[in-house]
């Protein structure tokens, strides 16, 4: 009998993110990665460190400042063949390039009936916590979510950061991968080293329970792993979900926990309405009414922009103790 | 048929480039535009004049441009095609800078530009059905690299400069061109494109057709500049200003340009200077913004009968060669509208299709959900 020895190095989710890049742009040449500030200096987060000096500067390369552009230019690429792979350096700079990804990114493979397909990865950082100036922090996933043709990845760990990357440069299809700011360097893990990924659609229960179904994912899981310790203390069996994919939703996961435990807390950092939570909302009320127990409660950002300010941030982005507050409100119902 | 003129060799571009660089510079410098034919036919740098065969190849195209779109608005009346955009009076500017490709570039054509896309090869069929709202016009050709016109504006000039740079990537010599309107050149992307094009040293031909209206708003009242190839000197990339009425300069121009972006020396910006005769589509009206003298004297300088002059006199054409070959023309559309006519119409279950490689859980629901409907 042979054993099949997996070897792994502890990383932070911006050490895994790059070893995926590294490895993509290692074992498929079509692969290119281009962006603001990602060649010489290796991203402002260091995402892109090293990539050119090993892959050189037609793979890995610095553009001009402007986001419609480096979209524009990456839906190009790909519908003549290359696997193009762009950072916008802070998922709230984005808005440029809605034209670019609403008409065109979402709809290429639609308008010409597959004859063209763009297989490109959009990187971008999102979210707050980690007290950065205005427009640094926003959560516009939902804006993504809702633009048919495009799915929408957002990991919470270094190892499903990896395995999902390489998924999403492997997918035919346009992904935005998004990549919580507060989770690059919060914690380290053991990730595989070499070549694997993981299912873009697929759910992950962080930690089993009974009573409360708390729904999560990127910057949240965290707050809610934390979340549910404490609700632990008090007996209470939260059921956490990191739904690692908003498009394609894996709806099966959450139904199964929601049928289990009554009961639902949703939690993500972006404004309230219209958010993504308002969707994981109205499919559980469509579908599993009957097992709710308790009215569903979301937690959320306000429906205003992201504060900078350092000394109040944390009352619009979740914490524990908001995510612990709902968890005892949809009990006590 | 054949679309496609032989590629010069580098050494005869090269020639031909010293020429009409020259030719341009001293057109630049009275304040015009580049021509080599002027109104009436009348022959202004018959040093510049292409082989005749290339002049009867442009005037094939322009008159296959002209009948579709005489045609379309007939059909559109009839209700056998849908809301389209007229180009007549333009084929200059569209067909004589198509014919500069060969099947292996990349065209990128704004919803005005259905004269290119079938000067490139883009079947009469197909640009049909597409007018006609039939997902048939979607499916483009295999064998070509001609984009889906274009509705939001100025989109297609990024993403031409991505072609480009991935055709570079690749070790090929083939280029994407791109066009875009007076209007276009307004928006955002048009900038970002051309300085990403210049910055990365993309092979990119841009063509800007000045055809002085962007629906109701007049180029004047679009911007202050009144030369939109000095857009050009912004970005470091060669800006040129040719009669876009003329296709032997339009051609002749392009060709220079598509040559020097083969060879590795970067983009240019062509300004067409054009005119929109027609209406923005054909369910416009231009009454309500534009008044007759605007559109006056525009008949004179229509494209077509000024190469024809010029064939006829040369001895190129005869009143007899021209009939033949404007009936040839006219019995291609019609076979193309037969072919068309025979389309089958989409299944409901189509609009679902086609959004993802393989469908999400989500789509293959709202599919029954639909079939449940219909």
């Amino acid at each position: 009998m042979t054993t099949e020895t997996v070897t792994t190095r502890t990383m932070t989710m911006v050490a895994a993110i790059n070893d995926a890049l590294d490895i993509a742009l290692a074992r498929d040449p079509d692969v290119c990665i281009f962006g603001e500030d990602v060649g010489v200096m290796g991203g402002v987060f260091r995402a892109t460190d090293g990539l050119q000096r090993k892959h050189g500067v037609e793979r890995v390369f610095d553009t001009p400042l402007a986001e419609a552009g480096i979209v524009g230019m990456g839906i190009g690429m790909g519908l003549a063949g290359l696997k193009p792979v762009a950072e916008i350096q802070f998922a709230g700079f984005l808005y440029p390039a809605l034209d670019q990804i609403l008409s065109h990114l979402g709809r290429y493979r639609h308008r010409t009936r597959s004859r063209y397909h763009l297989p490109m990865v959009i990187r971008a950082p999102y979210g707050g916590g980690v007290h950065t100036p205005e427009q640094h922090a926003d959560s516009p996933e939902a804006i993504l979510a809702h633009t048919p043709g495009v799915k929408v990845v957002i990991p919470s760990t270094p190892s499903d950061a990896k395995g999902l990357l390489l998924a999403a440069i492997d997918d035919p299809d346009p992904v935005f991968f998004f990549e919580s700011i507060k989770m690059y360097r919060s914690l380290k893990e053991d990730v595989q080293t070499g070549h694997y990924t993981l299912p873009i659609g697929k759910a992950r229960i962080v930690k089993p329970g009974d009573d409360v179904t708390v729904i999560c994912y990127g910057g949240m899981v965290e707050v809610c792993q934390k979340a549910a310790e404490a609700a632990a203390q008090a007996g209470i069996g939260v059921e956490v979900i990191d739904l690692r994919t908003l498009v394609p939703l894996d709806l099966g996961t959450i139904l199964a926990s929601v049928e289990k435990t009554g009961r639902v807390v949703i939690v993500t950092e972006a404004p309230r309405t219209a958010g993504f939570h308002s969707e994981i909302s109205a499919n559980i009320a469509e579908e599993a009414i009957e097992f709710l127990q308790a009215p569903i409660v979301r937690v959320t950002g306000f429906d205003a922009p992201y504060p900078p300010f350092t000394a109040i941030e944390d009352l619009y982005r979740p914490g524990p103790l908001r995510v612990a507050r709902a968890i005892k409100k949809v009990m006590a119902y | 048929m054949t679309h496609h003129l032989p590629r010069p060799e580098a050494q005869e571009a090269a020639q031909a480039f010293q020429n009409a660089a020259a030719a341009y510079d001293e057109a630049a410098a009275k304040g015009d535009m580049f021509r080599i034919l002027a109104e009436g036919g009348q022959v202004v740098r018959p040093e510049l004049l292409p082989a005749a065969e290339t002049r009867l190849h442009l005037y094939r195209q322009m008159r296959r441009a002209r009948q579709f779109d005489e045609r379309g608005w007939v059909l559109y009346r009839q209700g056998r095609l849908g809301v389209f955009p007229p180009f007549g009076g333009m084929e200059a500017s569209q067909c004589g800078t198509a014919a500069a490709l060969t099947k292996d570039d990349w065209l990128f054509p704004t919803y005005r530009d259905t004269g290119a896309a079938l000067t490139l090869g883009l079947p009469i069929a197909r640009t049909l059905a597409y007018w006609r709202t039939s997902p048939h016009g979607w499916q483009m050709p295999k064998d070509l690299k001609v984009l889906p016109f274009y509705i939001p504006i100025a989109t297609q000039y990024p993403q031409a400069v991505g072609a480009a740079l991935a055709e570079r990537r690749r070790g090929t010599k083939n280029v994407a061109m791109a066009f875009i309107g007076d209007g276009g050149s307004s928006e955002g992307d048009f900038h970002e494109a051309l300085n990403f094009a210049g910055a990365l040293n993309a092979p990119c031909v841009f063509i800007l057709q000045n055809n002085g209206w962007a629906i109701s708003v007049p180029t004047r009242t679009q911007t202050k500049a009144t030369n939109l190839s000095h857009r050009a000197l912004g970005y470091g990339i060669p800006g040129v200003r040719v009669d876009g009425n003329d296709v032997l300069a339009t051609w002749h121009v392009t060709r220079e340009a598509v040559e020097r972006a083969r060879r590795g020396e970067g983009p240019t910006l062509i300004e067409t200077v054009t005119y929109r005769v027609k209406p923005h589509t054909v369910a416009d009206d231009p009454t309500r913004y534009r008044t007759d003298e605007d559109t006056a004297g525009w008949d004179e300088k229509d494209p077509l009968l000024r190469l024809q002059q010029h064939l006829l006199a040369e001895g190129i054409l005869t009143e007899q060669s021209d009939a033949a070959l404007q009936q040839e023309v006219a019995e291609e559309f019609e076979a193309a509208l037969a072919e068309a006519d025979s389309y089958p119409d989409p299944q409901p279950a189509e609009i679902l299709e086609h959004v993802f490689a393989e469908p999400t859980p989500q789509l293959v629901r709202q599919r029954a959900e639909l079939l449940e409907e219909v």
